[in-house]
């Protein structure tokens, strides 16, 4: 069981991520450079947050051209685990692994702070280890969490239990339903704005988001790897 | 940026030989205009030309005037500052670095420094206050460390102007945008508010990194031959002359400076972060430093005249943003987020690949030289010719007239210092103790001074790199270090109304709290750096205040045991001629030895009993250092002993804000009420908000114990109350005096900054 953590520059939570496998999970981990073309020997991937080239046009936007966005999207494909968290989020709604689009806050503020969300769905190798209606203490910290879809997506992302965690109580960003993290159809894609690398620790305040890790882990040795 | 302090003063014996190549000269006549203009006196002009043996060329006058401006030469807190405590057995290296440098075992250290950006966030608060955050954090990681956590300290004027709030909108959105973006946590810090800064903002940023000790870095230039590379952004004309913006006051004109304000790029400076330590960790690098201050001029001399060199530029080949620039602008110019170090020979080429993967530019501008000048050369001509040492360490040195003003007289608000700019009508309402201590509880909560800052602290991220343990809103943050069993406690202060009331004592009461703080926190105070934020130094009152400080200062850092390794001085904080209040912020770093000694000032549990403790002697405005170190091991022993479940520094807005604090909710509890009895010896309403030095709160499951070794410590102890219940209540010789639902008194102290801003 291998995990990657992709650097693009100006990733500033790929060392967060790292450690948060490595040492609090005692997971094999490796980091992987934005201008790799091979995705080999990695059974789950992690798009950290930050400021990918620096927030410019869009969050997001200039990150999904990065060589390794190709061979991420070829990973999913066949199956492999991908989730991005707050700007790696952002990355997976720009090159269109995720739906919808994530905006500006409402506040026009950013906002950095712990919230509780609740949580969603079970039936997903990143919740496999929560309940559902599970409440988490996981922090945000992001300008661009507003997360929105047309109708018809929304429709879609509830019907087909897409939504993994909504906020609860406050809606800290304007986004549509309080979403906070979504699947992709093949529901091994997860992306959400929280971010459980910060909350994996009781020393850091919650150990809320080690679940998330460890349903990954568990995903991964049910299926042998 | 590069402002060494307390640089040994050597003396002026080298005559310069005759320039090589011929020096473009005389196509410029340097008039009395020309002399003003680069806030030159007559006498420092006959100084430079008696370095030089000539006339200096325009280029070379540019030069001289931002090596010699208040801001990088120290020239009138030189004679003071050497009076500072910089030594100790855990300091690695102290003033006259990038930044100061402490031993935290583990074959570990820390390098850490607070730095002003005052004069530029005035001008543009956004920018200004950005580039401050830029300039702190590459003084940290040029020395090889890798920033770990930011604090920043802020005045402003009172809210009541549309300004004082634009400036302070713009401000905190500059700091959230660079360090957010960067990835460092600003994990706490301070704002306060009073008239004297309505024209004349401070913005005081903290940076820590953290590295291996034997793997420090040196702004020094060494190795005659080796190449002088230039890595970051390109050089354009912003910023020109910001040094000297710096050391002068502002009047009427303060907006059309605003072209002096560089522009700050987080996202490139982090790509330079990545890079450089790459670099430094393959051992390509021999000296490095950033271009802030003085940009590419302050760079090359300093790293020249500390590795006793010379430096030779070719401006042909640094990068250039705009067209023809001239030498003078190259040379002067602030871009941001540029770098410039020394490598060997043979390790250029890999140099550039480390910059070139990350996407930066690099390019070899110059080479080390043997005769100790700094050469700049621009299209075949020879523009500058000057010695290094007479640029970084042999600059004027004044010892400027000191005067005490006139007795300051005693003010109105004395027992109450966060009054400090709100209207007579409240002042008055403390002053007379006609109104119900519970209602000035809520009025007390509500001001400026004492409101909470969460409206400014949301804005930081203060949570990347997963190291916070304890973020903004308790005495101090504490961060952990990862691979240790070790965390890092740190805290800033700056009680500017007390030091103005009396600057040598309020000098001391700053250390003292600061120590506070980090022993509240669970920590051990190890060293500091300080910010001196002073008026005019041509005033003779303000070199007095200056002076007092530095001796109050000095006197509690010894007592405490902690050095002062560095920190910087801004002067001319006036507008219209008026000097702002003496503000020194000091920046306290401790350790914590066993992260289960990290305490909060929350309370925990109900039930818990409540201690007051108190030196012997109870001042106002001053403090008594023997008493408060015995304050400060006590509370220190009994943190460790496991006897404490929270500690919490009783300071402006006295034991009923204290107690209100501890109250509020955390992320582990909803709000928590509390009953105390307010001790007998006290004045209800004198005791619950004026702020008595030297006394701190605790909660405990052990009272008996600890008032018992409190005692044999001398000092006074009390067990005043119990948390529990929904309610905030206090009683005072039987009656009760305060009684006000906690969740009430929290929204009325969260809302009240918001509300202020609109």
């Amino acid at each position: 069981m291998k995990f990657g953590v992709i650097i693009f520059p100006g990733s500033n939570c790929d060392h967060d991520c790292y450690y948060a496998v490595k040492e609090v999970l005692g997971k094999p981990v490796e980091f992987i450079w934005h201008q790799d073309t091979a995705l080999k020997g990695f059974d789950a991937v992690i798009l950290p947050g930050g400021f990918s080239y620096g927030d410019y046009l869009r969050t997001g936007a200039l990150a999904k051209f990065s060589p390794v966005m190709r061979e991420v999207k070829g990973f999913a494909d066949k199956g492999g685990l991908v989730i991005g968290i707050c700007n790696g989020f952002q990355i997976l709604t720009e090159s269109g692994m995720l739906p919808g689009a994530l905006m500006r806050n409402v506040t026009r503020k950013y906002i950095c702070k712990y919230l509780q969300l609740s949580t969603e769905t079970t039936n997903s190798p990143f919740t496999n280890q929560l309940q559902k209606g599970q409440l988490l203490n996981i922090p945000i910290g992001h300008g661009d969490g507003n997360y929105f879809a047309d109708g018809e997506t929304l429709k879609r992302l509830n019907g087909e239990d897409q939504v993994v965690f909504r906020y609860h109580g406050e809606n800290p960003n304007g986004s549509l339903e309080s979403i906070a993290g979504i699947l992709n159809a093949g529901r091994n894609v997860l992306g959400m704005m929280p971010h459980p690398d910060r909350s994996s620790e009781q020393i850091l305040g919650s150990t809320d988001g080690k679940q998330i890790f460890e349903s990954m882990v568990n995903a991964l040795a049910g299926a042998g790897r | 940026m590069a402002e060494g302090r307390v640089r040994a003063f050597q003396s002026c014996g080298s005559l310069i030989r005759p320039a090589s190549a011929v020096l473009k000269h005389k196509e410029f006549m340097i008039t009395p205009e020309v002399l003003t203009q680069h806030g030159l006196t007559d006498s420092e002009y006959d100084r430079i030309k008696g370095i030089l043996k000539r006339e200096p060329t325009l280029t070379e006058l540019g030069i001289f005037s931002v090596m010699w401006s208040e801001h990088c030469s120290y020239k009138s807190s030189r004679v003071h500052l050497k009076r500072l405590p910089t030594k100790g057995p855990i300091v690695l290296q102290g003033p006259g670095e990038n930044a100061g440098i402490i031993d935290i075992g583990d074959g570990l250290a820390v390098a850490y420094k607070i730095e002003s950006h005052n004069h530029p966030s005035y001008i543009e608060p956004f920018q200004g206050a950005a580039t401050g955050v830029g300039g702190i954090l590459r003084d940290i990681f040029t020395m090889g460390a890798r920033p770990i956590a930011a604090m920043n300290s802020l005045r402003f004027g009172t809210l009541d102007s549309v300004q004082n709030r634009r400036i302070m909108e713009g401000v905190v959105g500059g700091i959230a945008y660079y360090g957010n973006c960067f990835g460092v946590p600003t994990v706490g810090g301070e704002v306060a508010f009073s008239s004297c800064y309505a024209q004349n903002p401070l913005v005081n940023a903290f940076a820590l990194g953290i590295f291996k000790k034997d793997e420090i870095f040196y702004g020094r230039a060494k190795g005659t031959g080796n190449p002088v590379i230039y890595v970051g952004a390109k050089t354009g004309r912003d910023g020109i002359h910001g040094a000297t913006m710096a050391s002068a006051g502002f009047g009427e004109d303060a907006s059309a400076k605003r072209p002096n304000v560089q522009i700050g790029d987080p996202f490139m400076e982090k790509l330079l972060l990545e890079a450089c330590l790459e670099a430094m960790q393959k051992g390509l690098i021999v000296g490095i430093q950033d271009m802030g201050a003085a940009g590419l001029t302050c760079s090359s001399c300093e790293m020249g005249a500390r590795g006793g060199t010379g430096v030779e530029l070719e401006l042909d080949d640094v990068p250039q943003r705009e067209a023809a620039m001239s030498a003078y602008e190259i040379m002067l110019s602030e871009s941001q987020e540029r770098m410039l170090l020394v490598a060997e020979k043979e390790k250029e080429k890999e140099i550039f690949e480390v910059f070139h993967k990350w996407g930066l530019d690099a390019a070899t501008v110059g080479y080390v030289t043997d005769d100790g000048l700094l050469r700049v050369k621009q299209h075949g001509i020879v523009n500058a010719e000057i010695p290094n040492t007479a640029l970084a360490d042999e600059g004027p040195v004044y010892q400027r007239p000191l005067k005490a003003p006139a007795e300051i007289p005693i003010s109105d608000i004395e027992l109450y210092a966060f009054l400090d700019g709100t209207d007579g009508a409240t002042i008055q309402k403390f002053v007379d103790g006609k109104t119900s201590c519970g209602e000035l509880l809520k009025l007390a909560s509500s001001l400026p001074n004492l409101c909470s800052r969460q409206w400014v602290w949301e804005q930081y991220d203060h949570m990347v790199q997963s190291n916070t343990m304890v973020g903004p809103g308790s005495d101090a943050a504490v961060i952990r270090v990862k691979g240790t069993s070790k965390a890092l406690a740190m805290t800033l202060d700056g009680p500017a109304f007390r030091v103005a009331q009396n600057p040598r004592e309020g000098a001391k009461l700053m250390v003292a709290e600061a120590c506070r703080n980090i022993v509240c926190s669970g920590a051990r105070p190890l060293a500091a750096t300080n910010c001196l934020n002073f008026g005019n130094p041509e005033h003779p009152e303000v070199m007095w205040q200056f002076s007092e400080v530095v001796d109050g200062m000095s006197e509690a850092c010894v007592a405490f045991g902690t050095p002062i390794t560095g920190g910087n001085v801004s002067f001319y904080n006036e507008t219209f001629e008026r000097d702002i209040y003496p503000t020194p912020v000091l920046g306290m770093v401790g350790i914590v030895d066993n992260l289960d000694h990290v305490t909060v000032s929350s309370f925990k549990d109900a039930g818990d009993s409540i201690l007051l403790i108190e030196t012997p002697t109870r001042l106002i405005g001053r403090v008594n250092l023997t008493e408060e170190r015995t304050l400060q091991s006590f509370v220190s022993d009994a943190i460790h002993a496991g006897l404490v479940k929270s500690a919490h520094d009783v300071s402006d807005g006295g034991i009923a804000i204290s107690l209100a604090e501890s109250c509020y909710s955390t992320l582990h509890r909803p709000a928590i009420g509390a009953m105390a009895r307010i001790p007998q010896y006290m004045d209800a309403c004198k005791d619950l908000f004026g702020d008595y030095s030297s006394r701190i709160l605790l909660s405990t499951m052990h009272a008996s114990d600890l008032v018992r070794r409190a005692e044999r410590s001398g000092l006074r102890c009390t067990e005043i109350g119990r948390v529990g219940g929904d309610r905030l209540m206090m009683e005072h010789g039987g009656k009760p005096v305060v009684d006000v639902a906690i969740e009430e008194l929290e929204s009325v102290w969260k809302q009240a900054l918001p509300k202020l801003l609109h």
